[in-house]
């Protein structure tokens, strides 16, 4: 069928069309502009002084001032706490990603004894409350001597994060025609090679999107970190809530902290924008 | 596909059977454990038998909350998948504001959930923040600190503002990958707009909006972090959501019997609908020769 079959005529139709697409963007205007405003306002309050804040309700700052960056800038318990946080986010990605990849694997190419059963249980652990795992994890951490390390919180979020790598990657490495690796095992790879050499590459982009999805699910958590964590690896999450029962509401500041926590996000969306939609349909579409 | 079978397989799967073991299995079994047991301190325990989970039925604390977080999973489903396939229909195709609106729409997913509620604290307040402060000038009494419905509509506002773009993501991916001739035979046909939704969009997406359904209900019934820190469970219990209360039973007043009764039971519950979901999802996979 070529397109010219079913050209329809210009005139009132494409007058529809184009008032159509305004439309559309009037709406993506209205939602992005409902998106934004809670986060311009954080922005706002990080960059007024407590007096200003507190003092008189204005738009936007009228006496600009870093302080409250500067403050979190300078004071190790603050920033030693966004440095914990990735630590544990970046062990976990790696552990995460090295124990799904060969899982998601044999989930995609191999039928094998309670492979159905062994998914779905799998995913039932994305569905596990982390309240519920809270106590047990600090009991169990704590009876090992991992109590207030980073590798205890980025074990304790493999609980769903490895699940969901695995959910993603095996959605990926469907899409990869079964033929390329049989040509590989006639040409003569071993398994390991053929997997690092051949497959990896080929499911690169399900590989970023499964690193970006553990990076977001273990950055966001609060609760298992919290509970986990004590002094030497406090999270920039746990940070945050304990300064604001300690010391009053100081709102400049801790809107500050907040609008540094979300960058590192904003920062690594900016890499996967084209996959996120696929990634987010856990690479089914 | 086809799938060889292959036994060996078994042992790909190995690390991730060892490590889910360990961050799953153990801890767990120590909810069972405890759910079972009664304790005086110092450590020494004795047979309850199911005694807890007994209590726990009867508690009207446990219903209650029960209830809450079903009608606060039930009305931020009703508002998020709707207006999030509104939002992916309305979004552009493909080029550069796709892009921007793919990078913006994203952004909230991304941001600490403590941070989620910081921001909506801050957003709420009725002295700083510039949407209480603009329902407090607009004359309308609003204040989510004490009025437990200002503070239901806050934690509500706060989750879709949260997560609606996760499902219009999951669409908008869904919308993607219908090809162009649907579009071009339905014009041939003359189906309305309305049409073209109900018998070629709404279908195709149909696998990608029962992720983002199954997602959805599984975050929202476990939702912790953001209404604690906007609310902390208040005004009263007003908007103490299982989790919530679950927490504040075990680490907080270390109640391990109940608490740990409770969680199974709440676990299970997730587990069954979430089974319910994943069962009519894998036969969409099926049916859409996945």
């Amino acid at each position: 069928m070529t397109d010219s079959t079913i050209a329809f005529k210009p005139s009132a139709k494409a007058q529809a069309r184009g008032f159509k697409i305004n439309g559309a963007a009037v709406v993506m205007a209205v939602y992005i502009l409902f998106l934004m405003l809670p986060i311009y306002w954080l922005v706002n309050m990080s960059l007024k002084s407590n007096t200003e804040i507190l003092g008189e309700f204005s738009l936007w700052p009228r006496d600009l001032t870093f302080a409250n960056y500067a403050t979190i800038l300078t004071d190790p318990s603050w920033y030693m706490g966004y440095v914990n946080s990735l630590i544990y986010v970046v062990m976990n990605m790696a552990i995460s990603l090295t124990v799904a990849l060969p899982a998601a694997y044999a989930f995609s190419r191999y039928s094998f004894m309670g492979d159905k059963h062994l998914f779905f249980w799998l995913l039932t652990n994305r569905m596990a409350p982390p309240a519920v795992f809270a106590l047990p994890f600090f009991q169990l951490y704590s009876s090992i001597g991992l109590f207030d390390t980073h590798i205890a919180v980025a074990l304790a979020h493999c609980l769903f994060n490895v699940p969901l790598a695995v959910w993603i990657l095996e959605g990926f490495m469907r899409g990869v025609p079964k033929e390329i690796d049989e040509t590989a095992y006639i040409d003569g790879y071993s398994f390991g090679r053929f997997f690092i050499q051949i497959f990896m590459p080929l499911i690169a982009s399900g590989i970023g999107v499964a690193a970006f999805f553990c990076f977001m699910f273990s950055w966001v958590e609060l609760l298992l970190s919290r509970t986990l964590t004590a002094v030497a690896a406090k999270s920039i999450a746990s940070t945050m809530t304990r300064t604001v029962s300690a010391s009053g509401m100081d709102w400049g500041v801790l809107a500050a902290a907040g609008v540094l926590t979300i960058l590192p996000g904003a920062l690594v969306i900016y890499f996967v924008r084209n996959y996120i939609a696929k990634g987010f349909a856990l690479g089914r579409v | 596909m086809n799938k060889t079978v292959n036994q060996k397989a078994w042992f790909l799967v190995l690390p991730v059977l060892l490590l889910v073991a360990f961050s799953a299995v153990i801890p767990l079994m120590t909810v069972v454990n405890y759910s079972v047991q009664d304790t005086f301190g110092q450590n020494k325990f004795f047979w309850a038998g199911l005694e807890w989970f007994r209590d726990m039925l009867q508690s009207q604390r446990m219903w209650d909350a029960l209830g809450r977080q079903v009608l606060f999973s039930a009305i931020i489903l009703a508002i998020e998948v709707p207006l999030g396939i509104f939002v992916a229909l309305n979004m552009p195709k493909k080029g550069f504001w796709a892009s921007v609106c793919l990078v913006l729409m994203s952004l909230p997913l991304l941001i600490p959930w403590n941070v989620v509620g910081t921001i909506w604290q801050i957003f709420g307040r009725v002295d700083i923040g510039l949407l209480g402060y603009t329902l407090t000038k607009l004359g309308i009494a609003y204040n989510y600190t004490q009025d437990s419905f200002a503070a239901w509509v806050t934690v509500i506002a706060m989750d879709v503002w949260h997560w609606t773009s996760l499902v219009a993501l999951l669409a908008y991916a869904g919308l993607q990958s219908i090809p162009n001739a649907y579009y071009q035979a339905a014009k041939i046909d003359q189906a309305s707009r309305w049409n073209v939704f109900r018998f070629i969009e709404l279908p195709k997406m149909m696998g990608v909006l029962m992720i983002a359904i199954l997602l959805r209900f599984m975050d929202s019934f476990m939702i912790y972090t953001e209404p604690f820190v906007v609310t902390g469970g208040g005004p009263g219990n007003a908007t103490t959501f299982l989790s919530i209360d679950l927490v504040k039973m075990a680490l907080g007043q270390f109640d391990l019997g109940p608490a740990a009764a409770f969680s199974l039971m709440y676990f299970l519950v997730i587990l069954l609908i979430s089974w319910v979901f994943y069962t009519v999802m894998t036969n969409i996979d099926k049916r859409d020769g996945l």
